[in-house]
């Protein structure tokens, strides 16, 4: 069955991905996948990244198309404005998780969902990256996440999707928990 | 080469059950043991342990409790004497002080090889027990060796630790019950927190697992469970045995005075590092709370019983400000509440998964004559109880008889 013979219908085949977790367990060396992008710098502040290509499921894989983003800052940083900034790109990041987290789970739960908003701010201090107070980090002080979320079911349901979006989010992960980077040049 | 036709191994409660079982259908069986019976109980829990379940519900096949405090909860010591009782009154043939060194197939079943004699057996059933050892998680490496840690195994009470900060690492059973008794202390006690089995000790006047024993929340099967991994794996209920039925949720340690922070996420610089996502396990926990209360009270309307008291529902938990990174100099012993493991390296057959589990169908193993008992979530959610035991082996042991043929 797929998801469109299902009586609610969010458009998220559940029943392929459950299947993935399933074949997971099989070959689990097929689970590691590895993203990328490109990342060029315009002018000033601004740089351009394109996404094309990531590994996975044992073999390099390919978007459907070469997706590009710029990168700026706005005029008060007194760069030109020509993109978002990084930090409003985790934003970005963030909310598009969760909220495909939600459709997952609303689907899995057999929730049907009407509208489904959320406004993502984050607290951030820039005496941090001016490097003018040592004690203030350069990151995030505070993520806040609201969701609007008009669907089939109670408050509680509602609620238990967000949280279970959160638990199994990967960009919620990446921002509360620590991560090794590493950078070198070539 | 002595002959049986079933070998279990451990004389627990679990191996107890089935060798009653075996023995109500006429199998000759052996029970090893490496210490004395119920070993584990007798030396692998800390002082102040009490079960989770109140004594009416310590049920063994043909036992049921007959003290004088049905709805206390029994030591570890007393739990060891009443399993030792049970032991000699079913007249289990267990040879005590018997280490399996290993257990490999043979021809005709399985050579079991003891530091005493090396037995044949046809059938072998695994009882030795969930809780062997520690688990520790890989961030556990990352926390430097000089500074004093113990596991929920080793740790017997607050006086021996360190004076100063007590990082207490899990909020399961264990977790909360260590952390309350050491905050008692009078150590500050930091509790890392990650996912979490929030439970009241008495929900409308009754123990919160007499509600799910009436309600059938227990008898819930290991086949229809919607997600049966995570229901093998979920921590342990957040309760603890006490006279006064305490409930030792996240938000009474926090009345204590415990500190609670996000799940252990790494060390860095000199300070531990903690995830943010506290806010978030403590939602799921309400939530899921929420669910099994409302199942209680459905199963109460249903079938109209009446508590006396009406439903409640209990305020969602409010951690105050978490920090996320604490100075290492804060903490002078760290006690690793993550969980346990079965520990089975004397089990020569090819049947364990990438993770080192025996790979099993409601505890027929995926070798034909091998059995697994005593799991959490084996065939029942009651399977992690010592009142699963019963059903458990019963189940198992008619399956042995038919593969007997």
């Amino acid at each position: 069955m797929t998801a469109t013979d299902l009586p609610v219908n969010n458009g998220v085949n559940v029943e392929a991905l459950l299947g993935a977790r399933q074949a997971l367990g099989d070959s689990p060396d097929i689970a590691k996948f590895t993203w990328r992008t490109v990342n060029s710098w315009v002018r000033g502040t601004q740089s351009r990244s394109s996404v094309e290509t990531f590994y996975g499921l044992g073999a390099e894989q390919r978007h459907k198309t070469k997706f590009e983003f710029d990168a700026d800052h706005p005029e008060v940083f007194a760069a030109e404005d020509n993109g978002i900034t990084p930090v409003e790109f985790v934003l970005v990041a963030l909310g598009s998780c969760l909220t495909a987290g939600v459709a997952a789970v609303a689907q899995q739960r057999q929730i049907q969902l009407n509208s489904v908003t959320a406004t993502i701010e984050a607290d951030f201090d820039i005496h941090g990256i001016l490097g003018a107070d040592p004690e203030v980090r350069n990151g995030f002080s505070d993520v806040r996440v609201s969701y609007d979320i008009d669907a089939d079911a109670s408050p509680e349901d509602v609620k238990a999707l967000v949280a279970q979006s959160q638990k199994r989010s990967a960009v919620y992960d990446i921002l509360t928990n620590p991560t090794n980077v590493t950078v070198d040049v070539k | 080469m002595p002959k049986v036709t079933t070998l279990v191994v451990g004389a627990g409660h679990s191996g107890l059950a089935m060798s009653r079982h075996l023995a109500e259908r006429s199998i000759d069986h052996v029970v090893l043991e490496r210490g004395e019976v119920a070993h584990s109980w007798r030396t692998q829990r800390w002082d102040s342990f009490r079960l989770l379940t109140p004594n009416w519900m310590t049920r063994l096949p043909d036992f049921a409790y007959g003290g004088d405090d049905p709805d206390g909860y029994q030591t570890a010591p007393e739990l060891a004497g009443l399993i030792d009782g049970y032991a000699k009154r079913i007249g289990a043939p267990v040879r005590a002080n018997t280490t399996v060194e290993s257990v490999r197939p043979a021809d005709d079943g399985f050579v079991v090889r003891t530091d005493q004699e090396t037995w044949q057996a046809r059938t072998v059933v695994l009882a030795s027990g969930a809780h062997n050892v520690a688990r520790l998680p890989p961030v556990a490496e990352a926390v430097p060796p000089e500074l004093p840690a113990l596991t929920a195994l080793d740790y017997r009470e607050p006086g021996p630790l360190p004076e100063g900060g007590v990082l207490v690492v899990g909020a399961s059973s264990t977790g909360v019950q260590i952390a309350r008794e050491v905050a008692l202390s009078g150590r500050p006690v930091t509790l890392a927190v990650g996912e979490h089995v929030r439970m009241p000790r008495v929900y409308r006047g009754r123990d919160v697992l007499w509600w799910m024993d009436a309600a059938g929340v227990l008898d819930e099967r290991y086949d229809e469970v919607p997600d049966l991994t995570r229901a093998r794996n979920l921590p342990s209920m957040q309760l603890v045995g006490t006279p006064e039925r305490v409930t030792v949720d996240l938000t009474a340690l926090s009345r204590l005075g415990v500190r609670l922070v996000g799940k252990l996420a790494g060390v860095r610089d000199g300070r531990l590092l903690f995830s943010g996502s506290l806010a978030n396990v403590c939602t799921l926990a309400d939530l899921k709370l929420g669910r099994l209360l409302d199942t209680f009270d459905a199963w109460a309307s249903r079938t109209g019983f009446d508590p006396g008291q009406a439903p409640e529902r209990f305020p969602a938990t409010a951690p105050p400000r978490a920090p996320l990174t604490l100075q290492l100099s804060e903490i002078r012993s760290v006690v690793w509440a993550t969980g346990f493991r079965p520990e089975l390296s004397w089990l020569d057959v090819p049947i364990l998964d990438r993770k080192g589990r025996v790979v099993h169908d409601g505890g027929i193993a995926g070798w034909p004559g091998l059995y697994l008992l005593g799991m959490p979530f084996l065939r029942r959610r009651r399977s992690s109880l010592i009142d699963g035991a019963g059903a458990d082996a019963r189940e198992l042991a008619e399956h042995l008889v038919r593969f007997l043929g």
